[in-house]
């Protein structure tokens, strides 16, 4: 579905996957490197670090898919074929 | 749920600079999205409808986001903990059929008929009285419904975060009302579909690290089955079968017959909220074709169907691991009510809806704790914005265009659907403040909004499915069909013994109470819309045309593909419901 003349809703979502993908991912990366005081249960499993990336990998891969520069191309690609 | 927020010291989790903007990104997104949208919500189809241009996936997940607020996950949760697996019962049987049934049988009509809502139907279907009636009802439940969401939301973060009460109202308010009234149903389904993803993405990992820790499923059996028996429960092994202990009342933790799960749960309160409930049956018909709003709750109950792994298993790994972090010892949730008064502070208690936050906070660290409030915090204004969307979209069509100003041109309802979406929010705060200092009102608003639900499925499908159903009979049954669960209820509330004459026996529980109850007053619904229209001259056929089964031409779907037909995909999620109902037997 179409949001606007080129925005869909899936790049949205890409785009709040990446960000928060990331911000996850470094406070990860951070606690790796400066291990804090009140650990977590299952802290040696670094959910964060593997969590935090696989969202930023999906996030990022959303963002480029449905972005909306894409979806332009792939519009004027279809006019013209048409 | 009565209970003195005002008292609560501590706070159960405390977040990072991290966490916090998380949650502000968040924020800062859902009001780009509105802001983005408004171009585009400039008529009224565009504002109310969506445009009617989803695809199937989009008001398939929209669909079931609507329902997928914060509190229904905290509160299934916590379920989960209370009554154990029978809590899934409400994500399987009390929602897959009903949705197959919407999506297969009854979306053909709604969707033909091109109305604007649930009323609207009954309009065409029966004439303005059944339409005002539910309209009005809906209408004023929706709202107040929002507020008190509102206030119990408010709470969780007041206990959760430590957050003001008023903080908590005032901001999630502001940011709903802002990205409705800007961009109207399609941005409400932008966010619902935001939020679906969030869900996941904050919730999932919590089942995961669980099971971990467990040691899989058979060891967190294992351990649930030692701490129930520690805590002096007499059938342990009950909190991990969802049929085999439905025999008797007694036998299962809470308290219900297998009737009651089949035919209250899986025919009247879940037909009639999937079915008729204007919340979540907006969502599709906002889909572009037919055939998108007939895959739509298909999609919709796939998805359903795997909720349970991020709501009921968290409920019962909380039996299986949580412990007291100082002395060790097995941890008991108590009713909230007890919890979160000063002498339950006093001792450190936790609410059964304290469930999923206390897993949370045992998981998450920084980072992955302020996704996982955000997506709480995100379910909660989703549905808040669902219930505002439907809310405007009645009040504009059912009560503002049919009762107040005939003559409204498009123009003028889309710029009332834009204020009385402020005023329904308007409302809901007010009603979270008045349930604020009268929390008792909270009990009687929850019962009401049941009372219309069991009623207006049976006045839907009767018209729907028999064209001899007539405009009295349809106002009248309507009418009827909800005095008697208003009677049914007060009948209980003041002589407890009629418990035995309406849900069969003294050991039904409150759940199971409310299943029979909405079970006879769909029964009394149907029966005076037979009686009432056998005895009154019904609409002519020609009147009919697509809005009742057998008048109405279905389009055919003889040259699509097998992987693009509705049933096929229907037929596959009617599997999968099976197997899971026989798996965990």
């Amino acid at each position: 579905m179409k949001a606007g003349s080129s925005i869909t809703i899936w790049f949205f979502i890409g785009v709040s996957l990446f960000v928060n993908g990331a911000l996850i991912l470094g406070a990860g990366l951070y606690a790796l490197i400066l291990a804090p005081e009140h650990k977590v249960v299952l802290y040696n499993l670094h959910a964060d670090i593997w969590w935090g990336g696989l969202l930023f990998l999906i996030g990022a891969f959303y963002s480029w898919h449905f972005s909306p520069w894409r979806a332009r191309a792939r519009n004027e690609a279809r006019k013209k074929k048409s | 749920m009565k209970f003195s927020p005002l008292l609560i010291a501590s706070t159960l989790v405390h977040l990072s600079l991290v966490d916090f903007a998380i949650i502000i990104f968040y924020f800062a997104l859902v009001i780009i999205i509105g802001m983005y949208l408004k171009e585009r919500s400039n008529t009224g189809e565009d504002f109310f409808m969506a445009g009617r241009e989803m695809t199937a996936w989009v008001a398939g997940l929209a669909f079931l986001s609507a329902n997928l607020g914060s509190l229904e996950l905290m509160g299934w949760a916590g379920n989960a903990y209370k009554y154990g697996i029978l809590a899934a019962h409400w994500y399987w049987i009390g929602a897959i059929p009903a949705m197959l049934f919407l999506a297969l049988v009854m979306m053909p009509f709604y969707y033909i008929c091109k109305t604007h809502s649930v009323p609207g139907y009954l309009k065409l279907r029966y004439g303005k009285g059944a339409q005002t009636l539910s309209a009005i009802s809906f209408a004023a439940m929706t709202v107040l419904m929002s507020g008190i969401n509102m206030y119990a939301m408010a709470v969780v973060m007041h206990v959760v975060l430590g957050w003001d009460l008023s903080f908590s109202i005032w901001i999630s308010s502001v940011t709903v009302a802002a990205y409705v009234m800007l961009g109207g149903l399609r941005s409400a389904i932008f966010n619902e579909v935001l939020q679906f993803f969030l869900i996941w993405a904050g919730a999932l990992l919590i089942p995961i690290l669980g099971l971990i820790e467990a040691g899989g499923w058979d060891g967190m059996k294992a351990k649930m089955v030692h701490n129930l028996t520690e805590m002096g429960n007499a059938n342990p092994t009950a909190y991990t079968h969802l049929w085999s202990t439905l025999g008797n009342y007694s036998d299962n933790p809470m308290g219900i017959h297998w009737t009651g799960i089949v035919f209250g749960l899986g025919i009247a309160i879940s037909c009639g909220y999937w079915t008729t409930d204007f919340l979540v049956v907006q969502r599709v018909l906002a889909a572009k074709d037919l055939r998108s709003a007939e895959m739509a709750p298909i999609i919709g109950a796939g998805f359903k169907m795997m909720v349970p792994f991020i709501v009921i298993l968290p409920g019962l790994l909380a039996i299986a691991l949580l412990r007291d972090p100082n002395t060790g010892a097995l941890m008991h949730l108590v009713p909230a009510d007890q919890a979160w008064s000063a002498a339950g502070q006093a001792q450190g208690l936790h609410g059964y809806d304290e469930v999923l936050p206390l897993m949370l906070a045992r998981y998450c660290g920084p980072g992955l704790l302020g996704l996982g409030i955000t997506a709480l915090m995100a379910g909660f204004m989703s549905g808040m914005a669902g219930n505002v969307s439907a809310f405007a979209t009645v009040w504009t069509y059912d009560i503002y265009g049919e009762l107040i100003n005939t003559n409204a041109t498009d123009a003028t309802k889309v710029k009332m659907g834009r204020w009385i979406t402020l005023v329904g929010i308007i409302i809901s705060i007010g009603t979270a403040y008045i349930v604020m200092h009268a929390q008792s009102i909270m009990d009687y608003v929850q019962a009401l909004f049941s009372f219309f639900i069991a009623p207006l499925l049976g006045t839907v499908l009767t018209g729907m499915l028999w064209k001899r159903a007539t405009r009295a009979a349809g106002f009248w049954g309507l009418l009827i069909g909800t005095l008697s669960s208003v009677g049914m209820y007060f009948w209980v509330k003041y002589d407890p013994v009629a418990v035995k004459y309406i849900a069969f026996s003294f050991a039904a529980q409150d759940q199971a109470q409310n299943m029979f109850r909405a079970l006879w007053c769909l029964v009394i619904t149907m029966i005076v819309t037979v009686l009432i229209s056998l005895a009154t001259t019904p609409k002519p056929d020609e009147e009919l045309k697509g809005l009742v089964m057998g008048l109405t031409p279905l389009p055919r779907e003889m040259n699509i593909p097998l992987l693009k037909k509705p049933i096929f995909w229907a037929s596959i999620v009617i599997v999968a419901f099976v197997a899971v109902n026989i798996i965990f037997w």
